[in-house]
């Protein structure tokens, strides 16, 4: 099968959902969700049998001008798993936290208004899987906006809650401002290469004499980048964004679409790279310089936070933080160490399973404690011991504790930042785990060593309780057997 | 490196040695006390050597590693905590002393690799007798602690699954041949050990548990930044490649590396000055934690120095010899006299383990600045052994204690011994081991960490620093001998008081772990050889 299909089924998976929630008179909008995360992970499933034209040359849509714009190679394979599998999660979430989301609509306590919740992201995912194949900028840019506008709605959701409405209205100003510097640096690196192909790049770019005209339009490039990713100093609507939303759209925020800024700061950045690049070695600085204050910026700025959702949307800066890290020690695919795609493409796969799993609790947290501050998690332990101990799971996992999956992420990259000798980006990045280290275990502390101000047990839904055993499982077998998430990469 | 280094750390000892079943004359022989490693040239248990290796189909030592995790999540999902616990300590213990007899055997290595790259590993096998004498005290230990303490009503589950946990990563560490591994499974003990205290601490629990783990967190992080730094140097993490690669590090590169190292495994074995943490964790921490802590986990750091650090950037160390120096004599010296302040039992127990550690670490000190001074990898291995079995049973005892009289304020005690004699006898065995009473392990490690500060010393070219150092760590034996007879005497003589006139002694279910620590205190101590012979000579 080709591999364009993948996204035109979602689209269409979206369309006949957003079409069949308005003529469907159920009050219970539970069915949307559920039937946008089964038609997802069958999309899913689909993945493994797509090809792109490069496995059958002589059929005719190998020839079609397509592929100019379109490229399925095994990264974009993983990215796409990663934006389906991160959609159909989040879907999931959202049908478990209808409760919140009904409590502010036009008539409270209906679900009347809150179908359109369930098949937005999936038309979010389509754009990331799109960002997955870039080849092109102007594509890239098209597949960008498509994710950007879902999540100006998504955000905003739900509309008299005045945070929401906050977070919506900082998402647009500062998401419309990013989308001005992504086609302004397009242009200018346009303007001084003649080519908006990816492919073409390496070969416009080899021994080019001026070279401040290109790196004007790479920097506002990353800047526009740097804002889907959440990087310095482009992160400034992160924290109030993460806690207005609606949970299941932060952590799609915080997982997906990150994600698919990284697939694209990839793709972006590869040609640039590359050896006989004239641009590398101050590309590399101006990544180095990105890494070392998102670093500081997100881990430092996480240690006061009392609110949780706040705690993860610093923590999710500090991550990128990490990863851009991992860019910035740039070392190829040909190599004995792990190359610095691997590395982000398996940190952010354990980064999603471990984010996933804590917004789960947090959702549940919410429902039943009415909060999101991280005293409403005191006394976890005592109330819910399983479930307590799978949030320490996937809270050591999130620090970074060995033997969980997060370690390996952290991992991976301390030894790219030893491998190209960025000693100063290393220790930055020691400081930045230890703070990490401090304010993940902040909240285990309050788990299991503060008594409870609610002695009520949290009973889970189905849906969650399976979720959050899964991905906690999964924190713990990938930090012990790392190999199939490093399989599906080649 | 120097060539003498490389044959202190022989991986597979001398092959000369013929099968012991192939005649009784090789087994060891009793040639009296002495403390010296050369005096005996038997091996024991040598099945590997000279004989064809045998590969057998499992592999043993991922069952000592697997076993405790098991068990936990037995424990997690319903099985009775105390009995699983107390059974899976005994099986590991039976193991372990089993592969005393085969432990050169390659039934013991198991490998897998879980990253292609960089290759790493999850590999076990003893390496050489340093980590069969770790593996040993890890599931002596093991087994005390789960037999020693009380679980809370209601937190049974939390408490035996945790001791477990501990074990799991202690032998886990001891036992990994591949540095990824090794530094992990000890991260995963400490997890546990943090949750203890926080919830089952005594006094201040909270406030110690958050410093514990704000200082083991970051000195981990320090370490790990060390670890990763030579990694990439040597290419590898299979610890013994990695040694052989080691000798390439240029100079400042393993300048860099020692220092991270000490601060790293430093803090984790509370090398002063970043010790602070430890004796009020220890005071705060339930009865199998401390005793899992203070006697088994805490001596990864030491391990890690003598496995990793020595081997691996001798020079390196060898610049930061007169700052280690001077903090392992802070450990003795400064941190002796605060024992000697202290007022509540477990206060001090907890401040004379920190103390304690600074002679392991001037055994380490004489490894440093001599090379191929023999006595010194001998002499702190035993001390590590000594030490944990001997710190294990003193926290023991002192929970016993404190559950008998309900009270470990030593002002406000007094005439125990009338009421309970077996806990006053067996509490003063613990005591003068810990002070070093000769017949107990911890003197034959004691004499032989100061005879190996010694080794090559030529009187004609004046005392050195190390052994400086040693004459002024001597005076350490004084105030062991001071702080612990004065804590027997105000606990177990003189009148009763209220608390202890009527305090119930030990029940025969308390004598058990008691007994294993003492007579493995005993054997160590009678006969040294048990644990030099199985060390590289």
């Amino acid at each position: 099968m080709p591999a364009y299909y993948l996204e035109a089924l979602t689209v269409t998976l979206g369309f006949i959902i957003l079409l069949a929630e308005a003529f469907v008179p159920a009050k219970n909008k539970s069915w949307a969700g559920l039937a946008g995360a089964i038609g997802l992970t069958a999309i899913l499933v689909l993945t493994f049998f797509s090809i792109g034209p490069a496995a059958k040359p002589d059929a005719e849509w190998a020839k079609w001008p397509l592929w100019n714009f379109y490229q399925f190679d095994s990264l974009a394979r993983f990215y796409k798993i990663f934006a389906l599998l991160t959609t159909a999660l989040v879907l999931l979430m959202a049908v478990d936290y209808r409760k919140i989301l009904s409590r502010f609509t036009e008539t409270p306590d209906s679900e009347e208004g809150t179908g359109e919740f369930y098949s937005l992201p999936i038309f979010a995912c389509a754009g990331m899987m799109w960002m997955a194949s870039a080849k092109d900028l102007a594509g890239a840019f098209v597949a960008l906006e498509l994710v950007t506008i879902t999540f100006y709605i998504l955000v905003a959701f739900m509309r008299r809650n005045v945070g929401s409405l906050e977070a919506g209205v900082k998402y647009l100003i500062l998401g419309a401002l990013s989308t001005g510097f992504l086609v302004y640096g397009i242009a200018w690196i346009y303007g001084s290469t003649g080519t908006m192909s990816l492919a073409a790049l390496p070969a416009a770019i080899a021994g080019m004499e001026n070279t401040v005209p290109l790196l004007f339009g790479i920097a506002l490039v990353l800047v526009a980048l740097g804002f889907k990713v959440g990087a310095f100093p482009m992160q400034m609507w992160i924290p109030d964004v993460y806690q207005g939303a609606p949970t299941p759209t932060t952590a799609f925020l915080s997982v997906g679409s990150k994600a698919a800024g990284f697939i694209l700061l990839i793709r972006f950045l590869e040609p640039f790279l590359g050896e006989g690049s004239p641009v590398r070695a101050q590309v590399l600085t101006i990544l180095l310089i990105l890494a070392g204050a998102t670093l500081l910026y997100g881990n430092l700025a996480a240690i006061p936070q009392t609110n949780f959702k706040r705690l993860l949307a610093y923590s999710s800066i500090a991550h990128a933080g990490f990863l851009i890290l991992a860019l910035a020690a740039w070392q190829p695919v040909t190599g004995n160490n792990v190359s610095s795609i691997e590395a982000v493409s398996f940190y952010l796969a354990t980064y999603l399973i471990m984010t996933l799993g804590v917004f789960f609790i947090l959702a549940q947290i919410r429902i039943h404690r009415d909060g999101e501050a991280i005293r409403d998690f005191n006394g976890l332990g005592k109330t819910n011991p399983l479930l307590a101990l799978a949030m320490t799971v996937l809270l050591a996992a999130l620090a970074g504790v060995p033997l969980t999956a997060g370690f390996i992420g952290k991992f991976f990259v301390f030894s790219l930042a030893a491998t190209a000798h960025l000693w100063i980006g290393l220790g930055i990045a020691v400081v930045a785990a230890a703070a990490g280290f401090y304010y993940y275990f902040k909240t285990v502390r309050a788990i299991w060593w503060i008594d409870p101000r609610d002695e009520a047990t949290i009973t889970l839904p189905c849906i969650s309780k399976v979720a959050i055993g899964t991905l906690t499982v999964l924190t713990l077998v990938f930090g012990i057997y790392p190999y199939p998430i490093l399989e599906l990469l080649k | 490196m120097a060539p003498a280094q490389v044959t202190l750390f022989t991986i597979n000892p001398p092959t000369h040695i013929p099968h012991p079943t192939a005649s009784a004359e090789h087994f060891p022989t009793f040639t009296g006390f002495c403390p010296f490693p050369h005096a005996s040239s038997s091996l024991y248990s040598p099945c590997g050597n000279g004989f064809p290796r045998r590969r057998t189909l499992f592999p043993m030592l991922i069952l000592l590693v697997a076993l405790p995790i098991l068990a936990f999540l037995a424990i997690l999902f319903g099985a009775p905590a105390r009995l699983t616990a107390i059974g899976a300590a005994t099986i590991n213990l039976i193991l372990g002393l089993g592969s005393v007899f085969c432990w050169q055997s390659d039934a013991w290595d198991f490998s897998l690799q879980v990253l292609e790259k960089p290759a790493i590993h999850l590999a076990f096998g003893y390496m050489d007798g340093m980590s069969l004498v770790m593996v040993l005290l890890s599931v002596i230990v093991t087994l005390a602690a789960v037999l020693s303490g009380k679980a809370p009503t209601g937190s049974e589950k939390l408490y035996y699954g945790s001791s477990l946990l501990i074990a799991a990563g202690a032998i886990g560490a001891f036992a990994s041949t591949d540095l990824f591994f090794f530094y992990a499974f000890h991260e995963m003990a400490l997890i546990p050990t943090f949750l203890m205290i926080g919830m089952l601490g005594r006094g201040d629990r909270r406030g110690t548990a958050w410093k514990i783990t704000i200082y083991l967190g970051l000195g981990s992080l320090v370490l790990l930044a060390g670890l990763v730094w030579l990694a990439s140097l040597t290419g590898t993490f299979d610890l013994t490649e990695m040694k052989a690669a080691a000798g390439a590090i240029d100079p400042a590169a393993q300048k860099g590396i020692a220092a991270l190292l000490i601060i790293g495994f430093g803090t984790l074995v509370s090398l002063f000055p970043f010790h602070s943490w430890a004796a009020p964790a220890y005071a705060s921490a339930p009865a199998p934690t401390s005793m899992l802590h203070a006697g088994v986990l805490k001596k990864f750091g030491l391990y890690g120095m003598l496995r990793i650090a020595v081997p691996m950037v001798p020079e390196g160390l060898q610049v930061w010899l007169t700052p280690l120096l001077v903090l392992l004599l802070g450990n003795i010296l400064w941190v002796g006299l605060v024992t000697i302040s202290q007022k509540r039992l477990d206060a001090l127990l907890g401040n004379s383990s920190v103390m304690h550690m600074g002679y392991i670490f001037l055994a380490i000190a004489a490894l440093i600045a001599v090379p191929e001074n023999k006595l010194a990898l001998p002499a702190a291995v035993v001390l590590m052994f000594a030490h944990g079995v001997s710190i294990a049973l003193l926290f023991g005892l002192a929970d016993r204690i404190e559950r008998s009289t309900g009270s470990l304020d030593l002002s406000d005690m007094g005439g125990l011994a009338k009421s309970a004699p077996g806990m006053a006898f067996l509490f003063g065995i613990a005591a003068m081991a810990s002070i070093g009473l000769p017949g107990l392990a911890n003197f034959s490690g004691e004499v032989l960490v100061f005879l190996s500060a010694f080794e090559n010393y030529v009187p004609a070219d004046g005392l050195g620093r190390v052994q400086i150092a040693c004459i002024l760590a001597i005076w350490g034996v004084v105030i062991s001998a001071v702080y612990m007879l004065r804590a027997y005497r105000n606990i177990f003589q003189g009148p009763a008081v209220k608390s202890t006139e009527k305090a119930a002694d030990l029940t025969l279910a308390d004598h058990i772990p008691a007994v294993l620590l003492i007579l493995a205190l005993l054997a160590v101590g009678i006969y040294p050889n048990l644990i030099l012979n199985l060390l590289p000579q």
